[in-house]
């Protein structure tokens, strides 16, 4: 029973970050951050390493931050063995994938019989205009949680005097931002080979302490 | 290939082109598979997928369902999915075909995530996942860098961008209520604004700097009582 009732707040969850998260993978990060807040499902740090894991995976990100709560929040219920738990994550998993794709595929069933009058609607357009900056926005401000989260060390910004300035971090951020936009070549590599190498680094100067 | 290439000439002898749901299914499992990132990135695997290898539809109509797909909810992959298996096998084939591009995700990730489960625990894992986090920080501010050039345009955005970020940060205000609002704020920024300019392309050449000059000014009024 309490199984059915998580499941069914897990669908409800994802159908609604489906049906308003636009513009690309990353747009579902502030209503996966809500979601967390909301439910206690996962934290601010498990959505960093989920994030992590999308980027470095095939599959669109956004469908493998679905599969990967659904996962971890379906196999936090209470099994009984690694079993029992793997077979509820793994529906779990299944549940937020097609909760998220159930608005976007019904909107484009729809909209696919309108294609050109869609296209070019002058309302389509001008809402467009307002979703960008918002969706950008939201972005940007799950950005900032996950940086106090894991460069600040602090849950809110409500918290900020109890943060600390690790210098491990700043400097790994420092590089990473660098070597990602301005150094020729290197800034054309796959978010893999970031991902990969920070961990290699995180290792090295124990950054999980 | 050749086998491909003679499923094909078959599939154009017997006139219809329809492929199975089955084809449907396995053709966008490939696609998910095999593009890592999503967005444009995928471009290149889903032209060689479904216009070079099979047929089923248009670069041109590729380019169609991303544009679109940008502007309705979702991942532009599904969208595409959808779009491409409505059009080869109805409202049917549109949900088989967003169900397959979805599958390889499902797999790898339970996999990894039950992984991490059973490791997590570990110091070096733990010193490895704190790393990833900072890079994860520097990849999210990147995509914040690339979508805000299409998305802060002028100083209306500006002004959206600023007052949705800030209420996110430190009020938690619900993404939902703060996405709807900047719809309705667009719409009625420049739904009108459009309709301002038709109107002045109707009235013709006669009347055309001062309105033009008028037309460049209203947004930014508009923004201030929106702001307040």
């Amino acid at each position: 029973m309490t199984e059915l009732a998580l499941y069914a707040r897990l669908y409800w969850e994802f159908f609604k970050t489906g049906l308003f998260a636009i513009g690309g993978g990353m747009a579902t990060v502030p209503f996966l951050q809500d979601i967390a807040q909301k439910t206690g499902w996962y934290t601010s740090a498990d959505l960093a390493n989920m994030i992590a894991v999308s980027e470095s995976t095939p599959g669109p990100i956004g469908i493998n931050m679905a599969t990967y709560v659904g996962y971890t929040t379906g196999s936090t219920l209470a099994g009984s063995t690694p079993f029992i738990d793997a077979l509820l994550g793994i529906v779990g998993a299944i549940i937020a994938t097609i909760g998220l794709i159930t608005a976007p595929v019904v909107i484009i069933l729809i909209v696919a019989k309108f294609l050109e009058q869609f296209r070019d609607n002058k309302y389509v357009n001008a809402a467009m205009y307002g979703l960008r900056a918002a969706s950008v926005a939201l972005i940007a401000a799950a950005g900032v949680s996950i940086i106090l989260i894991s460069i600040f060390r602090i849950q809110n910004i409500s918290d900020w005097r109890s943060a600390v300035i690790d210098v491990r971090c700043f400097i790994l951020a420092a590089v990473v931002f660098v070597a990602t936009r301005y150094i020729p070549k290197v800034k054309k590599w796959h978010p893999i080979v970031f991902i990969l190498l920070s961990a290699v680094i995180g290792i090295i100067f124990h950054m999980g302490t | 290939m050749s086998t491909n290439e003679n499923i094909q000439a078959e599939r154009a002898g017997t006139a219809s082109k329809k492929p199975s749901l089955g084809e449907l299914f396995w053709a966008f499992t490939k696609v998910g598979a095999m593009t890592f990132g999503g967005g444009y990135a995928m471009l290149p695997i889903i032209t060689r997928e479904l216009c070079e290898k099979r047929d089923w539809v248009t670069e041109a109509e590729i380019m169609d369902y991303f544009a679109i797909g940008q502007c309705t909810p979702g991942v532009i992959a599904v969208n595409t999915a959808t779009f491409t298996g409505r059009k080869m096998r109805g409202n049917v084939g549109g949900i088989v075909a967003s169900l397959g591009i979805v599958f390889p995700s499902l797999v790898i990730i339970t996999i990894i995530a039950s992984l991490i489960r059973n490791f997590a625990s570990l110091q070096p894992v733990q010193d490895a996942l704190a790393g990833i986090r900072v890079c994860v920080c520097v990849l999210i501010l990147n995509a914040v860098i690339k979508m805000w050039k299409s998305a802060v345009v002028d100083i209306p955005s500006l002004i959206m961008f600023i007052l949705i970020f800030l209420a996110s940060v430190f009020f938690n205000a619900s993404p939902i209520l703060m996405v709807v609002a900047a719809g309705v704020c667009g719409v009625l920024l420049k739904a009108r604004e459009t309709e301002s300019t038709a109107a002045k392309a109707e009235a013709g050449q006669t009347a055309s700097k001062a309105q033009a000059e008028s037309n460049v000014t209203k947004p930014e009024n508009k923004s201030g009582k929106e702001a307040d």
